[in-house]
């Protein structure tokens, strides 16, 4: 027999990330590193656990062999259960037409036997594309004190950010009237999470409706959330005031690695009554050389520094050579920095080498004078994972490689 | 291979560890910024392919129990063999309620296991050495010379030892098998490299159990002395030596010398970048941060530490917290320690939880590291 649910949290990881160029060629967004030791997917995992719930499915689609290897049985998230747990949902082909997840509720509707098994009160709907720290139990208890159909968490952004976001406008009671995809003259400053709390009963009934619309993209934001608000069924904002950051770009995911630099990070990774859990890469501690200098950076475990660190998020597993400068960079898992090698305000993919002698990128400053705006990497250089840049190469600033170049 | 389990020594003769074994047994005490010394025996043998563990303790053992858990950081949670611990109990024509008087009397406590096991062969392993070793290597010898027993040793010079427990050394034909065994031999009658034991120990189950039965019928004990010396002529003993790196843990400044070991890149090489990892408790720390004004210098830096101050040629574990102007230099600083601004601390071993205060200065000497026990506050 198994055991009924109150929740169950469905985590949409299937988005390829475009903008994250060349970092999710060969993995999901979900499943980029972040931190020094994290990828972004452990933030709504470890949430989950953190609020008690302890049955979610991830729905995979771009690239999932990397982001299945790294869930594994949920084990470092304890989210191995004799019930419930963590379960992986690609895609699979089902009947006559077999097809891929087309929209966010489509892919919520092919998993409805999934939720169904624990015949839930409540589905939580989450995405692995934010850094932050939630307590989704909260959202939950608001939610059923309102006798809510659907729940929204709501993000108070300024007015210039506001049309970047799905607006939710409100009456005083934080009931929703209406809702706006990125207006071009927003009403309100409540700019959605992409957090969602449904009813199951209510989510279901129009999953089913929205299936059997042939021109509906299948989407929670243009479809369910306004097919709801006409139908007149009661929709809620949860106000989140905490740390929340779109690492959806390079400019952002280095921001919010860099954040953690702070002194007073808005973001604490060692909380103990809040922790972020990852896989662990199980290395040795840290090695600082003879002559190595580190500044105001974050080093994981398993990396050996020779050279200068300054302002940079060090993954593990990671060697920076003699006489090799790092500054204002992220430098992802087993990346090998050789002697002399100089990187600035750069991100460098995983398991990529830069030999000895190479440049790559240059400080912001010189990178703005040198370099046209408008690039998808800013300002930055950007590395792919598992590429070679040969002794004494030049990267420039703005540059995106994802091919060796020797 | 023939289905080989491991039996795992917990405890060992820890009166020169001073007050790293106060609270705990000498297989627990930390170890290299984020490692047990049980880890390396433990690792070995999963690394091996063993997938059946007993866990033999003697006294002190919640810390390591903790440390333990259900071992799955060792792939040892399992349907199919897995961890198992094995405290002392009482039984009849036992001696002593909890103490073993050695090996063969603290084996006749696991009889039962051993005997309900399958296994053709068990290694026996003693959780005091660092290393990173290939059981299997060792089993597959052990079948080739079809030895009765064959004892891991590796050549080394023989070091005077405080209590004279110089250790176990061996002599060997041409072939390998073992003609003279010298227990605790005084230093100054063997010049040069000797064959010296590290209690890594590959018998027949069969065999074993005789053995147990028989030296408790004699009220013998002494895994050396009673088995392995006694028995020389009439079993086949074979040694097998070990070439990587190894460092018994049986005082201060072992343990001392052991940790700094770790900062030569050969030794990091050999101990955890091998195919076969180390594992050990997951504590789930963010990566240490490094603020501006630290200096750090030939040193181990574990996660979840933030340094402010000056580290030299130390081991730092995880949580540790070095304040600004902090002075720590050839020293061992175990987890959530704070070392507040201004103090130094020189050739010291800080234990678990320990808080430097101010301007507080802390010196041993080398040979003599001094050491703070667990939760001080100085």
């Amino acid at each position: 027999m198994r055991t009924k649910k109150r929740t169950v949290a469905m985590l949409l990881a299937g988005g390829q990330g475009s903008r994250l160029g060349v970092l999710t060629k060969k993995v999901a967004k979900p499943a980029i590193p972040f931190g020094g030791k994290y990828r972004i997917i452990d933030f709504p995992l470890s949430n989950c656990v953190n609020s008690g719930i302890d049955t979610v499915g991830v729905l995979t689609q771009y690239m999932p062999l990397d982001l299945n290897a790294y869930i594994g049985n949920g084990q470092p998230w304890d989210l191995d259960r004799n019930d419930g747990g963590v379960s992986v949902l690609p895609p699979y082909s089902r009947g006559a037409n077999d097809e891929w997840y087309k929209g966010t509720a489509n892919a919520i509707y092919q998993n409805m036997h999934f939720i169904e098994r624990y015949d839930p009160e409540y589905v939580v709907i989450l995405s692995g594309d934010h850094i932050y720290k939630m307590d989704y139990n909260a959202m939950i208890e608001y939610h059923e004190q309102k006798g809510a159909a659907a729940t929204i968490a709501a993000l108070n952004v300024t007015l210039e950010e506001a049309s970047r976001f799905g607006i939710l406008n409100t009456d005083e009671d934080n009931k929703v009237y209406e809702f706006e995809e990125k207006p071009a003259k927003p009403k309100s400053t409540k700019a959605s999470m992409g957090v969602y709390v449904f009813t199951w009963k209510k989510l279901k009934q129009y999953l089913e409706a929205d299936e059997a619309d042939p021109n509906s993209s299948n989407d929670f934001g243009k479809n369910i959330i306004p097919n709801m608000l006409n139908a007149g069924e009661a929709l809620y904002t949860y106000e989140f005031a905490g740390y929340w950051k779109d690492v959806g770009t390079l400019q952002s995911l280095w921001e919010a690695n860099m954040e953690l630099l702070l002194e007073d990070s808005p973001i604490k990774l060692n909380d103990n009554s809040w922790r972020i859990y990852a896989r662990n890469p199980n290395e040795p501690p840290v090695f600082n050389g003879e002559d190595c200098e580190i500044k105001n950076s974050m080093v994981c475990e398993g990396s050996e520094i020779y050279g200068k660190v300054e302002h940079s998020v060090i993954f593990y597993g990671v060697h920076i050579g003699k006489g090799a400068v790092i500054k204002d960079s992220v430098i992802l898992p087993n990346t090998i920095i050789e002697d002399g090698a100089v990187v600035e305000y750069s991100i460098i993919g995983q398991e990529t080498k830069v030999g000895k002698g190479a440049r790559v990128g240059a400080s912001e400053e010189v990178a703005k004078a040198f370099c046209a705006p408008g690039k998808m990497t800013g300002y930055m250089a950007v590395l792919a994972d598992e590429i070679t840049i040969g002794d004494g190469v030049v990267v420039k600033p703005g540059e995106m490689l994802d091919q060796d170049r020797l | 291979m023939k289905s080989t389990m491991g039996l795992v020594f917990a405890y060992q003769n820890d009166e020169q560890m001073k007050a790293l074994t106060q609270k705990r047994a000498l297989s627990s005490i930390p170890f290299g910024g984020r490692y047990r010394v049980v880890d390396f025996a433990l690792s070995n043998l999963v690394n091996s392919g063993i997938t059946k563990v007993g866990i033999i303790t003697r006294d002190n053992y919640q810390s390591l129990m903790d440390h333990l858990g259900s071992g799955k950081e060792w792939d040892l949670s399992r349907k199919n063999g897995g961890m198992y611990l094995l405290p002392p109990f009482s039984q009849p024509g036992f001696s002593g309620s909890n103490v073993y008087r050695g090996k063969m009397e603290a084996l006749l406590n696991a009889a039962n296991f051993i005997r309900k096991s399958d296994s053709e062969n068990v290694i026996l392993a003693s959780a005091d050495c660092i290393f990173n070793m290939n059981f299997q290597d060792v089993v597959n010898f052990h079948e080739e010379k079809d030895a009765d027993i064959t004892v891991v040793y590796h050549q080394t010079e023989l070091e005077e030892k405080d209590n004279g427990e110089t250790g176990t050394v061996y002599t060997l034909d041409e072939d390998g098998r073992i003609v003279d065994v010298a227990i605790n031999p005084s230093p100054a009658l063997m010049k040069g490299k000797v064959n010296l034991g590290i209690s890594q120990i590959v018998i027949g189950r069969g065999l074993l159990e005789t053995l147990i039965s028989e030296c408790a019928s004699h009220n013998m004990y002494s895994l050396h002395r009673d088995v392995l010396q006694r028995r020389v002529h009439d079993l086949k003993i074979y040694g097998y030596e070990y070439t990587g790196y190894c460092a018994k843990i049986d005082s201060v400044a072992s343990y001392f010398d052991a940790n700094m070991d770790l900062l030569s890149a050969d030794i990091r090489q050999a101990l955890f970048y091998q195919d076969r990892q180390i594992f050990t408790k997951i504590r789930d720390e963010s990566p240490a941060i490094y603020r501006e004004g630290c200096e750090v210098k030939n040193s181990l830096v574990a996660d979840g530490c933030i340094i402010e101050g000056t580290v030299e040629n130390s081991v730092i574990f995880r949580g540790v917290r070095v304040r600004k102007g902090a002075v720590i230099r050839n020293s061992i600083v175990m987890q959530d320690c704070e070392i507040q601004s201004g103090s130094q601390l020189e050739y010291s071993i800080i234990d678990k939880d320990v808080v430097i205060r101010e301007n507080r200065k802390l010196f041993g000497y080398k040979m003599y590291p001094m050491v703070l026990a667990k939760g001080s506050v100085v």
